[in-house]
């Protein structure tokens, strides 16, 4: 079966990044040692009998994935600035919406792949039960990393030809991330807490929902952030 | 063909196109020279649907399939070899690399090294192949010459020879006149957004038209 040109060509471009990471592992090694960097000041920096750790570990865990994956968002279109390969996939035959998912999908794995490290660290820093729960957690994470990314990818979009984009980026990015990770945050929360998963449902479902406005919204709106 | 009419585009209060109006039949070069400033690459981008004209229309027969585009830039990812490079652009277009192709840019023995290892004047080459891997009716060349080795620049002539050959057209924009004149069958000369000469080259050789081309601009 032939899949749509628009979802061979958004893979094209993402297994493209894919392999330009692989080979250069800048974006991943800086963002993997961010990850154990901040778990481990935070581990060692905190009084264990001031918070538990139950309410203080998933604040950690969300604070340390949403700078990972600023540090990831920074990178996204950066790439494609570098010999003006930008200008390539905008004269090349292919929708606008393929470039943005093919980003999309690929920063999602680069994220999903700090965040596969993030988890036991925190596991094992914070003591809190985490595999008795994994599928839980995984949805959580799973939903909220589209959320914020989603959004991230266009904003990377919007600011990579601007002077201080490194800069700007998380200064428009993180008000638009208070919502999921709040929401992750609370889910995560009652998820170490041993809460029942009806408990839980509300946060996913609000999670959701923001996927679904995001990436549609960004899908419409990217057009408009790379045509001149 | 391609055909441009009344292109007008500013940048804030610089006018870049200024109506720039021309067309370029089946198997002609248009060659445009002007100084920096003139609008030489914003017509071209305009010309390839990358910047949208705020007046005017341009038309390329074919659409954006049939552009290739050839830059002092190379468009190309450093960290992926010259193959895995051809393959991808290959991707967007739907079609497959031409079994041909390195071989015609003298790259067959640099197929399988990384672009960020190869000297200018190969990646040069490799740009060339990257803008040939869908088979282009039309070609836009944005100052072509820059970093070119004589191996490229020869390769760059067969290339042109070639679209030119299957009824294509191109358009190269560049300060050196010299260079450009050899490939062109039109020139024109732009500054401030206008074109202020538009001819067929006829017999002229790259000196009388350089001449020529310094009384225009002065």
């Amino acid at each position: 079966m032939r899949l749509p040109d628009s979802v061979r060509h958004a893979w094209a471009i993402a297994a493209k990044d894919l392999l330009v990471e692989f080979r250069s592992r800048t974006g991943i090694l800086s963002a993997g040692v961010f990850v154990v960097l901040v778990l481990m000041v935070f581990n060692f920096g905190r009084d264990p009998t001031a918070v538990s750790n139950i309410v203080l570990a998933p604040s950690i865990l969300w604070v340390t994935f949403t700078f990972a994956a600023i540090l990831a968002l920074n990178r996204a279109f950066q790439l494609e600035l570098e010999n003006q390969a930008l200008d390539g996939l905008l004269l090349a035959p292919i929708e606008r919406g393929s470039i943005y998912l093919g980003k999309l999908v690929a920063n999602l794995l680069f994220v999903a792949s700090v965040e596969v490290l993030g988890v036991p660290l925190v596991a094992l820093f914070f003591n809190v039960e985490v595999w008795a729960h994994i599928g839980t957690l995984a949805g959580i994470i799973v939903l909220a990393t589209i959320g914020f990314v989603s959004i991230g990818t266009l904003f990377s979009a919007m600011t990579v030809r601007t002077r201080f984009a490194e800069l700007l980026l998380p200064v428009v990015l993180l008000p638009f991330m208070i919502l999921p990770l709040m929401w992750a945050t609370l889910a995560t929360t009652s998820v170490f807490a041993d809460r029942p998963l009806n408990e839980i449902a509300g946060w996913l479902k609000m999670l959701a929902g923001y996927d679904i406005v995001f990436v549609v919204v960004s899908l419409l709106l990217f057009p408009a952030t790379v045509n001149e | 063909m391609l055909r441009a009419e009344g292109l007008t585009h500013r940048f804030g209060s610089v006018t870049a196109l200024d109506g720039v109006s021309f067309s370029v039949q089946p198997g002609q070069t248009l060659a445009v020279f002007g100084p920096n400033g003139a609008g030489k690459t914003t017509l071209l981008r305009v010309l390839a649907g990358l910047i949208r004209p705020q007046h005017g229309r341009a038309h390329v027969d074919g659409g954006r399939r049939a552009i290739g585009w050839i830059g002092h830039q190379p468009q190309l990812y450093g960290q992926l070899t010259v193959r895995e490079n051809l393959r991808f652009w290959a991707s967007l277009y739907d079609v497959v690399v031409p079994g041909d192709l390195l071989s015609r840019l003298g790259l067959s023995e640099h197929a399988d090294r990384p672009v960020r290892a190869l000297s200018r004047g190969l990646v040069q080459r490799v740009a060339i192949a990257r803008a040939l891997v869908h088979d282009p009716a039309v070609l836009l060349l944005d100052e072509p010459f820059t970093g070119l080795d004589r191996t490229a620049a020869e390769a760059l002539s067969r290339v042109l020879g070639d679209v030119m050959g299957r009824g294509g057209v191109s358009v190269l924009v560049t300060h050196n006149v010299e260079e450009g004149t050899g490939l062109a069958t039109d020139v024109a000369f732009m500054r401030g957004g206008r074109f202020v000469h538009f001819a067929p080259r006829g017999s002229r050789g790259a000196q009388q038209v350089a001449e020529e081309y310094r009384h225009a601009i002065a």
